[in-house]
């Protein structure tokens, strides 16, 4: 009985801290992607990149984010996969990371006028051959960013 | 040095070829971020230690690769991949790779 009773705690309480992450971490990536908009552009497919202008610099840019999902997500899609489905409380988890990624490679490309053949790497780093593990996703964006005199 | 994850360098021609060179690292935190990182975990939201972790792990992997090609004589690396993967929990695996050139200003 106890330990039904701790389960359902720690379900409510990962319920309330997940919502309230994400929901602020949602509002401070569309705030600062809307900061960032036009500046540098980005590209994701050039392979070759040719210019009459002058060049000042070109860097390798990246960013990266590690995110977790929390108990409660975790709990939501064992029981979605049981009938199938979308997991929609995991897709949030990993867009949140790719739009962090990005915004983070961007930030530290902030004078570039480009940032060309943009790669979005991501890898599970969690023990998942264990039960009941917690999701975690590392994500590295990087691309070459060009500055023009 | 230029690190370039596209074919060419813009403004300059590519005057030798000197082939791969790579660079890989693996890195952990130590035990008491790793718990904090398991805490965090059950939360949710963003795991910093471990970002930190990836963004050295990244630093390093590309600084060993620009020796590498220092030393074969290049002065430029092209076409750059990093690559990510996990060998145990709490660690974390960045391998870049490229192939080192000798390019020269164009004009």
């Amino acid at each position: 009985m106890s330990e039904i009773l701790l389960l359902l705690t720690v379900i409510v309480i990962t319920y309330i801290t997940g919502t309230v992450i994400e929901k602020n971490h949602y509002k401070s990536i569309i705030k600062r992607e809307v900061a960032l908009v036009k500046k540098p552009i980005i590209n994701a497919g050039a392979k070759t990149w040719n210019s009459k202008k002058k060049i000042k610099k070109i860097e390798l840019v990246s960013g990266e984010v590690v995110i977790s999902g929390d108990y409660f997500k975790n709990f939501a899609a064992t029981l979605k996969s049981f009938f199938g489905g979308r997991l929609t409380s995991f897709e949030s988890v990993l867009d949140r990371g790719r739009r962090e990624a990005v915004i983070r490679m961007r930030e530290s490309a902030k004078g570039a006028n480009f940032i060309i053949n943009t790669k979005i790497e991501s890898v599970m780093i969690n023990n998942y051959y264990s039960n009941n593990s917690v999701p975690q996703c590392a994500i590295i964006a990087y691309g070459t960013a060009i500055t023009y005199e | 040095m230029i690190i370039t994850n596209i074919e060419n360098i813009p403004g300059m021609t590519i005057v030798a070829q000197y082939g791969l060179v790579t660079g890989s690292t693996v890195r952990a935190k130590n035990a008491i971020k790793d718990f904090g990182a398991g805490l965090k975990n059950i939360i949710g939201g963003e795991l910093k230690s471990y970002t930190e972790l990836l963004t050295e792990a990244r630093k390093e992997a590309v600084e060993r690769m620009k020796m590498q090609a220092k030393a074969m004589g290049a002065n430029a690396v092209i076409n750059v991949r990093l690559a990510t993967s996990s060998i145990t929990a709490g660690a974390a695996e960045v391998y870049a790779y490229g192939t080192a050139v000798k390019a020269e200003p164009r004009g």
